[in-house]
């Protein structure tokens, strides 16, 4: 039997059951353990670049709660490129106003204004099961076009053997128990991972001891769509700092810090959560308007890791290898982009075209991955929660000073959003030959600019891609068997030349599968940039 | 330029004056907030993150 752990608000994956279950362990390519977002989203990717992929989740959905609310544009980028992207901008809600909240103290308003040439936005807030919905849409679709892609529902893994070339996985159904065998598995299984406890692996890192309140409320009444952050709110009772955040379907994400010491069960009484929800949605107006309560629960968070991403032919992504607290937002989405640097790597190594080592920088870029963003999350998490006396005095340093000073507001720390992480100086990346502009430096992500009459990141489908910004490049060509797409830009826009020349004339840029830059030069130069090649498959 | 660590403040004991008049009838924790704001506001002005770093080493 498998044993239901939380309730599904779509179901996406009803059990069916399958010829594998009973015949002898059939091996598969790729198993990915987890239908959760970034176990979805590798699915989709490896699918569409046509290798086979089959997810076992051991719900049948998306789970209830909105968990995950915020989505950084990188995230939205990697959705696009997936061709989910729309979706969830068009469902999701954007909003450039914010304003910080000391005690009664309003202390600064600030607005986001979006940045011109860029398809998606800086974030967009979205319920959690709205984001993995639409990945799992793209992945129904994919399916109808032929990618091999098969996600079975209330398929709990129970067991693994590890061998040196293969996985045994032991899978229990409500038909009964059955196993499967793997060339590579993936485990996406989230923050708690059996798989990780079958394994006996490590997970560490530091533990807040916090306890947060989450209320997500729905109301009608016209209130604007902003987001309010209080440190010491003044409402009774509400701890150390509250968040009102908007999301679709008029539903707003309320979050109290309450402290550790707290009991639980009278946290949780409506009447309770309704007494403090009333003071703050009344600070500003002094009036409650009218709301339902959509969906309550309490959390603790840790920030930690797992020393390493790969064990022989095992994968960790997303929570099952990293774990941050939410501010900032950087689960989801650094999950995302642990996805989106597995996947192809993955496929190439699966196709031959790349030497089985290359794997091993899916751990070492991830894992740097995970150290900034468990550096920042806990930064945050120290300016909410001051630590010591002193750390107070400065914390509150800073509050006051924001408030009549802009120099102390960037001291202002709430959580900062996640921005894609920079490979800087990883052995994968080659030459920046070219006197550019530092955010399109090797390592950084492809940012966006407007191309034609359409963004220069609809050109990167997911090959190797040479820009060529006012020079000459050759058609698109094949390397050792790599499908190398070219982008020639005869004259660029003026947010690609800002982002993209600086003050070059002219540029060409050799650009990774998931959209990083391996390396940059003024002209093109074959035996340059088949170098750059090798060097990004671990070949050199 | 590297972190001056000479004088360089002209009347210094007026300057001194100035900043414990600045203390005078705060009580402790009133002192410490200004200190911090204070500290804040110069790191502020001085922004060069190398010399913040070695007035931080210099003051230990
Ligand atoms: C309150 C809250 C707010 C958050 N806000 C944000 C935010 O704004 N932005 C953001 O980016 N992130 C946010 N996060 C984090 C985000 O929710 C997670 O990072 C994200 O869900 C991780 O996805 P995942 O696919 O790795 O794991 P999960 O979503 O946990 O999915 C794991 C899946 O594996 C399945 N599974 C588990 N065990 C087995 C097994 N033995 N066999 C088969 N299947 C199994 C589970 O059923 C589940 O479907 C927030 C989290 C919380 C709690």
């Amino acid at each position: 039997m498998v044993a239901v752990r939380y309730d599904t608000v779509f179901k996406l994956y009803p059990y069916e059951k399958v010829p594998d279950q009973d015949k002898p362990a059939r091996r598969h390519p790729v198993v990915i353990v987890g239908g959760g977002p970034i176990g979805l989203a590798i699915a989709l990717d490896l699918g569409q670049r046509g290798t086979p992929a089959l997810v076992l989740d051991d719900h049948d959905g998306a789970g209830t709660g909105s968990k995950a609310i915020c989505f950084a544009k990188r995230t939205l980028d990697i959705s696009h490129r997936l061709g989910v992207g729309q979706a969830m901008v068009d469902k999701g809600v954007v909003w450039n106003v914010g304003k910080v909240f000391h005690d009664e103290n309003r202390l600064f308003e600030f607005n986001l204004l979006p940045e011109d040439g860029h398809r998606n936005p800086a974030f967009i807030n979205l319920q959690q099961p709205y984001f993995e919905k639409f990945i799992y849409e793209g992945i129904e679709a994919a399916q109808a076009n032929g990618a091999p892609i098969e996600v079975r529902g209330m398929n709990a893994v129970t067991a693994l053997e590890s061998h040196d070339d293969h996985v045994v996985v032991s899978v229990d159904t409500p038909d009964g128990p059955y196993t499967l065998e793997a060339d590579w598995l993936i485990a996406c299984d989230g923050a708690r991972s059996p798989i990780r406890e079958m394994m006996g692996l490590d997970f560490e890192g530091r533990v807040f001891e916090d306890n947060f309140l989450i209320a997500d409320v729905r109301m009608t009444a016209d209130f604007p769509t902003e987001r309010w952050f209080w440190f010491e709110p003044p409402f009774k009772g509400s701890g150390q700092s509250a968040l009102l955040h908007k999301q679709p379907d008029d539903v707003w994400r309320i979050d109290f810090q309450l402290g550790w010491e707290i009991d639980r069960e009278k946290e949780l009484d409506p009447a309770n959560i309704r007494a403090r929800v009333d003071a703050m949605l009344s600070s500003q107006s002094g009036e409650v308007p009218e709301y339902e309560l959509v969906w309550t629960s309490i959390y603790t968070f840790q920030c930690r890791r797992m020393k390493n991403f790969r064990h022989g032919r095992v994968f960790f992504a997303g929570d099952s290898a990293h774990q941050v607290s939410p501010f900032g937002a950087r689960g989801a989405n650094s999950g995302m982009q642990d996805a989106e640097n597995l996947a192809w790597k993955l496929n190439f190594v699966l196709n031959g075209h790349a030497p089985e080592g290359l794997l091993d920088s899916y751990d070492d870029e991830r894992g740097f991955g995970a150290d900034e963003n468990i550096l920042n999350s806990s930064r945050a998490t120290d300016f909410m929660t001051p630590k010591s006396d002193m750390s107070k005095v400065f914390r509150n340093a800073v509050l006051e000073l924001a408030s009549k000073h802009s120099f102390a507001r960037p001291f202002v720390n709430s959580g900062r959003l996640s921005v894609p992480c920079v490979y800087d100086g990883f052995p994968l990346f080659g030459v920046d030959a070219l006197d550019g502009p530092t955010v399109t430096r090797p390592g950084a992500s492809c940012t966006d600019a407007t191309v034609d009459q359409g963004f220069l990141l609809d050109h990167l489908k997911g090959n190797f891609t040479l820009l060529a910004i006012g020079t000459e490049a050759p058609p698109q060509f094949t390397f050792d068997g790599v499908a190398i797409d070219v982008v020639h830009v005869p004259s660029p826009s003026p947010e690609l030349s800002t982002r993209y020349l600086g003050d070059a004339a002219q540029a060409v840029y050799l650009i990774r599968p998931d959209q990083h830059i391996v390396a940059r030069w003024a002209d093109f130069d074959a035996e340059e940039v088949e170098c750059a090649i090798n060097l990004s498959l671990g070949k050199a | 330029m590297p972190l001056n660590l000479t004088p360089n403040i002209a009347d210094a004991d007026g300057f001194y004056d100035e900043l414990l008049a600045a203390h005078q009838d705060l009580t402790k924790d009133d002192s410490d907030a200004f200190n911090a704001r204070l500290i804040l506001t110069l790191a502020n002005h001085i922004g060069d993150r190398e010399i913040l770093r070695a007035a931080i080493n210099a003051a230990k």
